[in-house]
């Protein structure tokens, strides 16, 4: 370790650096100190490029996370000549990533196995990795896809236009018969500039852009963001508001797992779990309206603490239909474990070791199904999860089954934590203004969303506007994961195993 | 089986009666249509225009908020020192034209949607099948459009229904400001739908481009592209607002009020 101490400064999560204080490396070096770590049980959370000024030309930032210890170590790197040391054949979790700084900033990985956009954008730079004319229009999904040949091989393309009420992607299946032998994804089709129209920031928009990088996600985003400009303002949020941000976190936690729960129970044609689930997510929602006024939180989480302030009545109210929903929920959610038609299909149906799970970086729900036991509300505590303490709850299986039951195990426990911050809720003042941010300073704020981690991390220049705003949705992790488990599958099984992840299309193309 | 049908006893019968019974309650702190008391604005004052993130507040001639545009934020209410601007708990806020979502002094309550007329009613009156096309956005405005299938406002029971192609569809339900990514698929997907066809857009993006106006990488809305039938603003819209907008645009509500109840029933019969 070492190398990697002299090489990486380390923080916890939730505070900022001074950019000085980040080590530059070669970019050699850094590609190195990366496959060190990830060896070491640490992994990748986020790899992006940013224009710093006084640089001649792009910087590289890695973050690795050592969940274990519970810290948090970056580096960067001057790119010389617009070229990088591809890490992906030795570091799979690193691919989307490379894939994702030769997109915007025309910086190429050297020896990347599978080389393409990601989402089908212009470089910020005008540099084209593909050296795609500049006139040329660039097509979603348009260029080459993993093929298999042979007489008896097919290809399904599916997307952007979906059957049901989703969001666009393109999945291109090639089968033999029934069975998938691979399947690769495109997106890019929700792309619109969130990341390049942060720059410059923070304005009055960019509470707003960190609202709806995922709708679905609105707290988990929204509090990262908070939680970045605060480390970068030195501030430190009232045990008030940490705890309403708490409950707001984890009620767009139950309101997900239950809808999916549901939905999982409609893939298997099992129509009672279904119904009453999906109704039962709706009153999860109506919850967090009874906060703040929306069902999805906006407005709720905002720069120095919490938009909206509870009284006791409130709180009441919100414990009274907790105790409505933790019924209606375990007996709507218990059918499935009961009925055997129904855990005949969730059972051994898409499966994801716990190794590939590692090793793809794989993060939340989807990687603790998996017994990869990672959980930032544990493993990165900020906020009220440095005083509250939840279980982290995980399976072994890795397949539909164990992403569903995980879901059941961790929407019983967000109702234990709300009603444990419910009953001793802090006094004080739930907002209060903040100080002007760090010039030149690095912050990283994670935190658990219900998808699974989600990593913001903001690098201010000389006047303390955003150099850079990178944002992590699990889904960036995680997609890869729905691939590789389709393999050797059934394609009639896609469905299911999609909704078993249920990852975010507009949190990924950002 | 048994402890199926048990769970489907204690769960009820969970549909609500609306329209014909009484409206879903809505949370206290619920954003509705805003109202502008212009009388207390000061003189020269233009901090909410200031602090709007969308550009939906003008000044001149007149203090005016352009719904398509709204966030449904508070980011107005906090910037304004003489409270002038406030929200209503009144759902109702879609209209057939785009210019009937500006409020202001002179006109603080909108012109809720007209019901279609002539031939397209009936045609779609009592049979309204939609493609939904998510064309950009967050997903929030998809996901309060898939509450409505639920078994709480089952939309099925007003002969509306979310169908799997383009082919078989009266018209696009559509989310989202239209990345320049998603043009063609849309495009595509519009020629696809037999004439007459109609276009419901839903949500500040698929209005205006909501918070990624100016972008790009992005449509300022679904109009950039195909004409549109209906808008229901917010973001996202309340599913009760995308229901009364369904449900005005079918002609069984009527303006104004809250449901015909006899054309109710002898529709539901």
């Amino acid at each position: 370790m070492t190398s990697l101490d002299r090489n990486l400064a380390t923080l916890v999560n939730g505070r900022a650096i001074d950019l000085a204080a980040v080590p530059t490396l070669e970019a050699e070096v850094l590609a190195q100190a990366m496959l060190e770590g990830v060896s070491a049980g640490w992994r990748v959370a986020a790899l992006f490029a940013a224009a710093i000024a006084g640089q001649t030309g792009p910087q590289l930032f890695l973050v690795l996370v050592d969940d274990e210890h519970s810290e948090l170590h970056v580096a960067q790197a001057t790119i010389e000549d617009n070229r990088f040391p591809s890490m992906t054949p030795r570091c799979p979790q690193a691919h989307l990533f490379e894939r994702e700084f030769a997109e915007q900033f025309g910086i190429v990985p050297v020896g990347h196995p599978w080389f393409k956009p990601v989402r089908y954008q212009r470089s910020w730079t005008g540099r084209d990795a593909w050296q795609r004319p500049a006139e040329e229009a660039i097509l979603p999904g348009v260029g080459d896809f993993y093929r298999v040949e042979g007489d008896e091989v097919h290809e399904v393309a599916v997307g952007p236009v979906h059957a049901g009420v989703i969001e666009p992607g393109h999945f291109r299946f090639q089968c033999h018969g029934e069975q998938v032998f691979h399947l690769e994804i495109a997106l890019g089709y929700q792309h619109r500039g969130v990341e390049e129209a942060l720059l410059g920031g923070p304005d009055k928009r960019s509470i707003h852009y960190a609202e709806t990088l995922a709708g679905d996600t609105t707290i988990a985003h929204a509090t990262a963001y908070c939680q970045a400009i605060e480390a970068l303002a030195r501030f430190q949020e009232s045990p008030r508001s940490q705890a309403l941000r708490g409950i707001a976190l984890e009620l767009e936690r139950l309101a997900n797992h239950a809808g999916d729960l549901g939905a999982l129970a409609n893939d298997v044609g099992f129509l009672p779990t279904s119904s009453f689930c999906g109704r039962i997510r709706g009153d999860f929602l109506n919850m967090t309206a009874l906060l703040c006024g929306s069902r999805f939180g906006r407005g709720m989480i905002r720069p120095g603490g919490v938009g909206f302030d509870v009284d006791q009545a409130r709180l009441d109210e919100l414990s009274r239909r907790l105790d409505v929903a933790e019924k209606e929920t375990a007996e709507a959610v218990n059918l499935l474990w009961d009925t055997p038609s129904v855990m005949a299909r969730f059972e051994g149906t898409g499966p994801l070791p716990q190794q590939v799970a590692g090793e793809l970086g794989i993060v939340g729900p989807a990687a603790r199904a998996s017994n990869v036991g990672r959980d930032a509300r544990r493993d990165l505590p900020s906020g009220i999860y440095s005083f509250a303490h939840l279980p982290v709850s995980t399976c072994d299986s890795g397949d539909v089954f164990a992403r569903a039951y995980v879901r059941w195990l961790e929407i019983q426990q967000s109702m234990e934590f709300i009603r444990e911050q419910i009953h001793e809720i802090p006094p004080g003042r739930a907002r209060a203004a903040l100080g002007p941010l760090a010039p030149r300073s690095l912050a990283i704020a994670i935190n658990e969303g219900w998808r699974g981690e989600v990593c913001h991390v903001a690098i201010t220049d000389a006047q303390s506007r955003f150099a850079r705003y990178k944002v992590v949705d699990p889904s960036f992790h995680n997609w890869a994961a729905l691939a590789y488990v389709l393999r050797n599958q059934q394609i009639s099984d896609f469905p299911l195993c999609n909704k078993s992840f249920n990852l975010s299309y507009c949190g990924h193309d950002l | 089986m048994l402890k199926i049908l048990l769970a489907r006893l204690r769960q009820g019968h969970r549909t609500m009666r609306y329209p014909q019974g009484p409206v879903p309650a809505m949370p206290d702190r619920f954003r509705g249509r805003p109202v502008i008391d212009a009388a207390r604005c000061r003189a020269g004052c233009g901090a909410c225009a200031e602090a709007c993130s969308t550009g939906a507040l003008a000044l001149a001639p007149k203090v005016s908020l352009d719904l398509g545009k709204c966030l449904f934020c508070t980011d107005c209410l906090a910037a304004c020192p003489e409270k002038a601007l406030t929200y209503s708990s009144d759902y109702r806020l879609a209209v057939r034209r785009r210019e009937d979502l500006l409020v202001h002094q002179d006109q603080q309550v909108l012109r809720l949607a007209a019901a279609l007329d002539g031939r397209l009613k009936q045609l779609f009156g009592r049979s309204l099948k939609l493609r939904q096309v998510s064309a950009g956005g967050c997903n929030a405005c998809e996901a309060d459009v898939n509450v409505l299938g639920t078994i709480g406002w089952d939309l099925g029971r007003f002969g509306i229904q979310m169908v799997a192609s383009p082919r078989h569809a009266d018209g696009l339900l559509i989310t989202g400001p239209v990345t320049r990514n998603m043009e063609l698929a849309l495009r595509k997907t519009y020629d696809a739908v037999a004439d007459p066809k109609m276009v419901i857009a839903v949500g500040a993006c698929a209005i205006s481009g909501g918070p990624y106006l100016g972008h790009q990488q992005v449509n300022a809305g679904v109009e950039a592209l195909v004409p549109v039938d209906l808008y229901i603003p917010g973001c996202p819209p309340h599913p009760l607002t995308i229901l009364d907008g369904l449900l005005r645009l079918l002609g069984r509500i009527r303006d104004g009020s809250r449901g015909d109840s006899q054309r109710q029933t002898a529709c539901l019969s």
